[in-house]
């Protein structure tokens, strides 16, 4: 467990000396003032905080942030931070990846380091579009859509982060959007807090290569009506007139609306973040209307280290070597005279 | 029962090469171990050579799937697995037919004849019977039907079913060879105890099996004469037979200890360097934290990580391990973090020939990498010093917080050789750079001024927070810098650090002539066969022969070029098409360097090697 500071920061203390260079307009400019204003509320020390990116416009994150950071390279920053976190428990460790970054050049450890459960926080930039080498798809990118290198629109089927992460056992998956600071800043406390790896999907939209990719769930015209925020232990309901929710019809989750034949507040399904069974929660982090936000999945599980250090301790217990000369000479040792 | 006491007539000689050869099947590897550990306790010096296929169980009695394991034994110096042997024990006919090639005329085989059946001689692609057509008729072959006898031997123990009984045939043959050269049985029996525990019905088939062929061989008479290798004489002390991979895991466990530091590894599985992760995976206890990473990417970013947080960080792979690793070794270069790469190199290119030798990845090591990005490159030259190197590289790597690339290869990483036990007290100081400012302003690019190497604040440090990464850095604050003349001079910075190593490393002492008509020079993994080519000379009177041997590559020992001037003529021996001949050309010009390599996956044979060296005398 992280040490506890006992002086309290402000969002100020986080911030490097570093000039921000995202373009104008970009959600990242959100992402990174939420996170410096979650980072107080954690209650750890600024020297127990490792930033480790990979590649891309997110990756720039950790030079911005003054804690301990590593710019690293494309894809790889979930293996870099299992190598921070395994070499020094106590450490409050952060992914920063986009969705390039993560699901195609990194797919492979991205799925492992949630897998074994390492306790750390990977925050996902999802914009849909290569922003850093200018425009290409990604694996998130929609059917259809028109890129530098998919200008008669892109052929291949997109990723949804959410459902590849449950698939690989993923005990805590958060989504949210990119224009909802408050949210965001509470749910990075929450990942802080979550025992394992947590992910948390950020709906990041890119205003200079794929503007209003996410409009139609987080425009804040549209946001009551087409997303749901989800919060374990209460109903999943949406709506300006928080009159629509969802029931399960069969093996299917439907949108109904409080009020007509016969459906009551009763009826709607409560979230249950912390069931094991992963079903529902890939079911919410499939729709589309609504678009579910807020912690989908959250379950307690053993972390890699904690299985690790278990493990080494044991070891240690029965072992009969304290010092490396009782390994060098134990067994067949013979003397020349 | 004491078997040295036993008398018989014998042949003394100095030195002796066995070659166990059969299936992979057949328990070859486990014969030679047994038989080069009771030698080396008798006080032989050994040196060993498994050899094996790379299919993990290829088809029974095929030509590629023959598994061997030889061990060359003396009471004299032995520094190579020798070439020439003296007595091949074939259990079967591919083993014979593959192997045959190198026993000397005159020696002994001994094969099992029970195998050589119809079909395996058509596996062996056999036309006709070699034990009936003559063809082995310069050899002394001893036909022995060892299946039938070790049945014939085990009828009478319970429990056993048919393919236990004839997997312990092998012990038949290693009763034979402990009669021959006068080995005590005792070391193997004692293995069997310990390793078939539980299992009293294998120990007692195993040890009758191998009793069965020592009094085999013993009464029938069928072997006419028993050679004695006496003791060699070797500097005193405590000893074990030790594997380069595993010496080169417990030189990281000294290290470890010796520099109150954690070691971390991460490492994904690849032949022929899969035994240090395996060796280091077991010592928990001494809080080694190990990964098997999801791939070799990962198992070297794993490591970066690690040292990033202050850990004694290491990652091991083969040749096609570091292509993939290259990248991210840039990357340790670029931020200037201590980390070990340890590269037990295999036959290549591409997949290549995994369970085979050679030194084809120096060229690799030094440069295969994107833009500038020198690295420290060393390595070790036998199975013993392997420990040594190992505790180098992470000394070098933690001293000058630069990569350090470790280059083994499959000869020596999967031979064994007796080691004298050396103790963390008795290696050298290892320091590090870790950082903390006493309220003095600091950078983490902030220099030593004579090693260069730059300081190391680790997170969980108060007012270390500091940020690193790929991108180029301003030359003392670390930041992102596009600077040019930044790039051109920390370009320069990252070079010259790794130059001046030299001032840290010793320099180079020629062995035999110091100066004259030929230097052999050497690196890595080829000691022993140079040295004892080179000795073999020197013995016959030849006193212009010079040899110098490289365990660093990058940089070169100082004196390199002043050593080179001594001597007319300089042969380059590498086992591959001239890496490091390609190198010393570069650095020094005006030399007459020739070359000789071997690419065939295989070490040098000491008779090729005298040969070029006499041909180039003249
Ligand atoms: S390219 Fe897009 S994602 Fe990148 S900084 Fe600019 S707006 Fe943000």
């Amino acid at each position: 467990m992280e040490a506890t500071a006992d002086k309290k920061y402000t969002f100020r203390d986080f911030e490097s000396d570093q000039e921000v260079r995202w373009c104008p307009g970009c959600d990242d400019y959100v992402i990174l003032r939420s996170m410096q204003k979650a980072l107080p509320e954690m209650g750890v020390k600024k020297e127990d905080v490792v930033f480790i990116s990979g590649i891309g416009c997110s990756s720039r994150f950790p030079y911005y942030m003054d804690t301990f950071g590593m710019h690293g390279i494309h894809g790889r920053a979930p293996a870099i931070a299992t190598g921070v976190k395994l070499a020094n428990n106590d450490l409050s460790v952060w992914v920063i990846t986009g969705d390039g970054d993560s699901m195609a050049i990194g797919g492979n450890h991205f799925i492992h380091v949630l897998r074994r459960n390492v306790d750390l926080n990977i925050v996902l930039f999802n914009n849909e579009i290569y922003g850093l080498t200018k425009g290409q798809f990604s694996p998130t990118s929609l059917v259809g859509q028109k890129t530098k290198s998919s200008p008669y629109g892109n052929t291949q089927p997109p990723f949804s982060p959410g459902e590849l992460a449950i698939g690989a056992q993923a005990r805590f998956f958060a989504r949210i959007g990119g224009n909802t600071p408050k949210e965001m800043t509470q749910i990075f406390i929450d990942c802080h807090n979550f025992k394992g790896t947590s992910l948390v999907e950020v709906l990041q939209n890119c205003p200079i290569f794929n503007n209003g990719a996410f409009d139609q769930y987080t425009d804040k015209k549209v946001r009551a009506d087409r997303q749901l925020f989800v919060e374990h232990g209460k109903p999943m309901i949406f709506g300006t007139n928080r009159d629509k929710g969802l029931i399960l019809n069969g093996l299917k989750l439907e949108v109904v609306t409080i009020g007509e034949n016969g459906i009551t507040e009763e009826d709607i399904l409560v979230h249950d973040a912390e069931e094991k069974d992963p079903t529902l929660h890939q079911m919410l982090v499939r729709m589309d209307y609504p678009m579910i936000t807020g912690i989908i999945r959250r379950v307690k599980d053993l972390t890699f280290e904690e299985r690790e250090n278990a493990q080494r301790e044991q070891v240690k217990k029965n072992s009969k070597f304290k010092k490396t000369s009782d390994l060098f000479y134990s067994g067949d040792v013979y003397q020349v005279i | 029962m004491d078997v040295l006491e036993s008398k018989r007539p014998s042949q003394p000689l100095e030195a002796v090469v066995i070659r166990f050869v059969g299936d992979s099947g057949d328990g070859m590897q486990l014969t030679g171990t047994q038989f080069s550990d009771t030698s080396a306790m008798f006080g032989n010096d050994i040196a060993t050579f498994p050899n094996f296929p790379a299919e993990i169980r290829a088809p029974q009695g095929s030509l590629y799937g023959v598994s061997g394991y030889q061990v060359h034994i003396g009471s004299v110096q032995i520094s190579t697995p020798g070439d020439d042997v003296d007595l091949l024990v074939a259990m079967n006919p591919a083993g014979l037919k593959t192997n045959l090639h190198a026993v000397k005329p005159g020696h002994t085989i001994i094969v099992d004849t029970d195998a050589f059946t119809q079909k395996n001689l058509d596996k062996a692609q056999y036309e006709s019977n070699p034990l009936e057509d003559g063809s082995l008729a310069n050899y002394r072959v001893i036909e022995v039907e060892m299946t039938s006898l070790t049945k014939e031997a085990l009828k009478d123990v319970d429990g056993l079913d048919n393919k236990s009984i004839t997997r312990t045939k092998n012990m038949f043959a290693l009763g034979m060879v402990y009669w021959m050269y006068n080995r005590s049985m005792e070391h193997t029996i004692e293995f069997f105890n310990t390793k078939f525990k539980g299992r009293p019905e294998i120990v007692e088939a195993n040890t009758k099996v191998l009793k069965t062929g020592y009094y085999f061989a013993e009464t029938l008479e069928l072997i006419p004469n028993a050679y004695t290798v006496s003791p060699a004489k070797m500097e005193p002390g405590t000893y074990r037979i030790i594997m380069g991979n595993k010496a080169t895991a417990w030189g990281f466990l000294a290290a470890a200890e010796k520099s109150g530091m954690e070691l971390f590894l991460g490492s994904y599985p690849i032949t022929p360097a899969s035994d240090i992760l395996h060796e280091l995976v077991k010592h928990g206890h001494f809080g080694v934290k190990s990964l098997q990473a999801e791939d070799e990417i990962a198992g070297i970013s794993s490591a970066i990580g690690a040292a990033f947080a202050g850990d004694l960080a290491i990652t091991t792979t083969s040749g096609p391990g570091l292509a993939l690793k290259g990248e991210a070794l840039g990357l340790a270069m670029m931020i200037e973090l201590p980390l070990v790469v340890v590269n037990v190199q295999r036959g290549g290119p591409s997949t290549g020939l995994p369970t085979k030798t050679e030194q084809s990845d120096l060229l690799q090591a030094m440069y295969g990498r994107n833009g500038e990005s020198p690295v420290i490159v060393i390595a070790a030259s036998t199975p013993a010093n392997c420990f040594r190197y190992a505790y180098l590289a992470a000394k070098l790597t933690l001293e000058h917080m630069t990569p350090v690339v470790l280059l083994s290869d499959g000869y020596i990483a999967n031979g064994s050789a007796p080691w004298k036990i050396c103790t963390v007290d008795e290696m050298p100081e290892i320091n590090n750079h870790r950082f903390k400012s006493n309220g003095e302003e600091w950078h983490a690019y902030d220099r030593d001024p004579d090693s260069l190497a730059r300081r190391w604040p680790i997170p969980g440090t108060p007012g270390m927070e500091h940020r690193v990464g790929g991108l180029e850095k301003h030359q003392v604050t670390g930041n992102v810098s596009y600077v040019p003349e930044n790039h051109e001079y920390m370009t320069k910075i990252r070079a010259e650090k790794i130059k001046r190593v030299q001032n840290y490393i010793p320099e180079l002492e020629p062995e035999f002539a110091q100066n004259g008509d030929l230097l052999v020079v050497g690196w890595g993994g080829t000691y022993g066969s140079l040295h004892s080519a080179v000795n073999h000379l020197a013995e016959e009177g030849i006193d212009t022969i010079g040899y110098a041997h490289f365990n660093y590559l990058n940089p070169l020992p100082k004196n390199t070029e002043e050593l080179l001037k001594r001597y007319k003529k300089i042969v380059v021996c590498e086992l591959n098409n001239g890496q490091f001949a390609k190198i010393l050309r570069m650095h020094f010009d005006g030399y007459d360097i020739v070359q000789f390599n071997k690419i065939q996956g295989l070490p040098f044979g000491n008779t090729e090697l005298m040969e070029k060296f006499k041909q180039l005398l003249k």
